[in-house]
């Protein structure tokens, strides 16, 4: 009887299963797991001519796994983190392997619920900014309760209340958000059609650290908040945001008791063919992290991004500028014009250019009676020093069916003293000149050439750089490239940095194998910098997800 | 046999019908999933948009991750941009192209795509919210789905001559 009863049991429970398998199959779906991964590996070889550091362990590696459930209303995850050890120029706190971003998440209507890890931000970022870059090791995820409520159409209001990661713990302070934003074309109906467009936004941040400190009497709670506005009209686009953080002394502004204050605008006008950007923007004292005596990339609680284009051609990141948040003013403006065939400079394919130009000095400081402010500043009031300036010019240009031509200058002023924390005073002026050159032999096969010169009296002098790509669309791509040091004082120091890879990508996986002999610099993603010393190996890397 | 075997029929008889019952719940919810995966981006006006909500009214669409930075990125959508008209004259394909440009170049976003003049649907990313959705690495990352949302290619480098064999796998989706 038992036997029989079992049988049954069983048989139906296959039916069941067979019956949920077949129908997975027939949607075809992502099932409900999904994810991804990435490995970075490096072998080290010792070269002290470049000033490589030594590597005990000879091979580092980095490597996360991510794995998402998603089943209806309901979603979960958790990211795996591995450094045996972390790679040279990441954070040496990375460190062993642990389940380092765990969350489960709820949404019903017009509410989401998430508990434990999240990544979020409030307008520009500017009092508070949650988020990862893997390639430069930052990852400032908040570990808490997060809500996500849009009461109404047009009105979406956020509120968390979390601890921050450090590495593979947390940093001290508690942080809690709250923000709201309206965009009024979408709740009044009325305006739903207007030409003119406008949304308003306001938060406030505060975070809570103990004070331990047995000679200053620090504040444990420290509030900021911000108010941001968007207007568009036609083809026209501001974007402004301010924010103020109440006295927040820390090791990054060495502990005075001033205000922070940061100002973002930016006005855009694009209709197609033409596009034209300007943006305007102060930094005072506005360093706001979940521990007072944080330094480096961790603990950001906000993000103060950099007003000058990102550059990525190889000498061009030579003199990267990443946001002083002690205080900075900075301008920059863009053209984008696009000369469509037939034109005068559009030719037979047509022509496309651009004009950059980005200037930041540092604010005006003003000797105060009270020691603790440390300082004061007219809000409109520019400092005398450059930090930083840049000019680009680019032409991108079809010259026949098969070939593409995209020529770029970039003269650039970099005051290495303040940005990279030199005691010397050096101020480096840069004219760099790329040309990014494209031949398609047929529809499979390319070859693409890069060469760079960088040309300065400063510095390490001139630089040179050659660069050629062969692909094989769609899976295979092989890359050598020599950055040369021709112009340096020291005929001893004239290195040749270079490097040789293949890739093999198919559908979501990428697999790369390198060698590279190369040079110390810094990576930068967004105005935020990780350092990376010098190095000669082999490298690996595998991405893909699922 | 008696009142134990009729006592254990009835209760396969109840396990059976909900067996069943389950089956019919899981078909519907798994039968209609779309793999666009689930987050809050923005459009160029500033409207929240939620990505649910992608579709080409049963055509096939493209969801192109790119940044400003990023070179392979925007010279893929050149490319793509140089057949564009072609292409959705001869199967109605769309992109939507998601900007993972951050608060530092998203102002940049929309004058860019102007004076590149391209005619793609933009959506901004600035967080990554999307990005982690999708389970994205690294742009340039290119996915291609039917026009019922299931995913059929994607793609995470460029080379030239990329875009051909995307258009030959959007060719065989629209029956051509």
């Amino acid at each position: 009887m038992n036997k029989k009863l079992l049988f049954i049991g069983l048989s139906l429970l296959m039916i069941i299963f067979s019956q949920n398998c077949l129908y997975a199959q027939q949607s075809n779906t992502m099932s409900n797991l999904s994810g991804n991964f990435e490995v970075n590996s490096q072998y080290y070889r010792p070269d002290s001519a470049i000033l490589a550091p030594d590597v005990p362990e000879k091979f580092l590696s980095n490597g996360f796994f991510n794995l998402n459930y998603e089943s209806g209303n309901f979603k979960a995850g958790l990211r795996y983190e591995s450094y045996l050890n972390a790679l040279q120029g990441f954070d040496p706190n990375y460190r062993g392997s642990g389940i380092t971003y765990r969350f489960a998440q709820f949404t019903k209507d017009e509410i989401t619920i998430t508990a434990g890890n999240f990544y979020d931000q409030f307008g520009n970022g500017l009092i508070f900014r949650s988020y990862e870059e893997r390639a430069l090791g930052v990852d400032n995820a908040m570990d808490g309760l997060h809500i996500k409520y849009n009461p109404y159409k047009g009105i979406v209001l956020k509120g968390f209340v979390a601890e921050q990661r450090n590495f593979f713990s947390k940093g001290p302070g508690i942080v809690r958000g709250f923000d709201g934003d309206v965009q009024l074309n979408d709740v009044f109906d009325l305006w739903a059609d207007k030409k003119l467009r406008l949304g308003v936004g306001g938060s406030f941040v505060s975070k809570y650290q103990k004070d331990n400190s047995p000679t200053r009497i620090l504040p444990e709670n420290i509030g900021a908040y911000a108010f941001r506005t968007n207007l568009s009209y036609g083809n026209w686009l501001l974007n402004a945001e301010y924010a103020n953080k109440i006295n927040d002394p820390s090791i990054v502004n060495n502990f005075i008791y001033k205000n922070g204050e940061a100002l973002l605008v930016n006005i855009n006008y694009a209709k197609k063919g033409f596009g034209a950007q300007v943006s305007g923007k102060r930094v005072d004292n506005m360093n706001y992290r979940s521990d007072r005596g944080a330094t480096g990339n961790s603990l950001f609680i906000n993000y103060l991004p950099a007003i000058n284009k990102q550059l990525t051609y190889r000498l061009s990141t030579l003199y990267p500028f990443a946001t002083q948040p002690n205080g900075e003013m900075g301008a920059a403006g863009e053209i984008y014009i696009n000369c469509k065939p037939g034109s005068f400079f559009g030719g037979e394919y047509g022509t496309k250019i651009s004009l950059s130009a980005s200037a930041v000095n540092d604010i005006k400081q003003t000797t105060v009676s009270n020691d603790t402010l440390g300082y004061a500043s007219d809000f409109f009031a520019i400092g005398d020093n450059r930090y930083y300036q840049d000019v680009t010019f680019e032409l991108n240009k079809k010259l026949t069916k098969n070939d593409k031509l995209i020529f770029t200058y970039i003269y650039q002023v970099y005051d290495k003293n303040v940005i990279e924390g030199k005691i010397e005073q050096q101020q480096v002026t840069a004219h760099i000149c790329v040309i990014d050159y494209l031949h398609k032999f047929d529809s499979k096969h390319s070859i693409r050439t890069e060469i760079q010169h960088l040309l300065t009296d400063e510095d390490k002098k001139n630089w040179a750089m050659l660069l050629l790509e062969y692909s094989v669309s769609p899976k295979w791509s092989v890359t050598a490239f020599d950055e040369w040091n021709y112009g340096n004082e020291d005929p001893d120091h004239r290195f040749h940095y270079y490097n040789a890879s293949m890739v093999y990508t198919k559908g979501p996986t990428r697999i790369g194998l390198g060698y590279a002999r190369q040079r110390a610099g810094l990576l930068c993603v967004g105005g935020v910098c990780r350092y990376v010393p010098a190095s000669n190996g082999f490298n690996v890397t595998v991405t893909s997800r699922f | 046999m008696g009142l134990s075997f009729y006592n254990t029929m009835k209760k396969l008889r109840i396990l059976f019908v909900a067996a069943m019952l389950t089956n019919v719940a899981f078909a519907q919810t798994t039968a209609t999933k779309s793999d666009v995966g689930h987050a809050s981006v923005k459009t160029l006006e500033g409207k929240e948009f939620n990505t649910s909500a992608i579709s080409n009214d049963g055509k096939p669409f493209i969801i192109d991750f790119w940044a400003t930075w990023c070179k392979p990125c925007v010279a893929e959508l050149d490319a793509i941009n140089e057949e564009y008209v072609d292409w959705q004259k001869e199967t109605g394909v769309k992109v939507f192209a998601v900007s993972i440009d951050d608060s530092r170049s998203m102002s940049r976003v929309a004058p860019y795509v102007a004076g590149k003049g391209w005619d793609y649907t933009i959506l901004l990313d600035p967080n990554g919210d999307f990005k982690r959705a999708m389970n994205v690495n690294s742009v340039p990352h290119t996915f291609l789905f039917d026009g019922t949302g299931k995913l059929v290619t994607q793609h995470n480098n460029y080379s030239a001559g990329d875009e051909d064999n995307l258009f030959e796998e959007i060719k065989k989706l629209s029956g051509k």
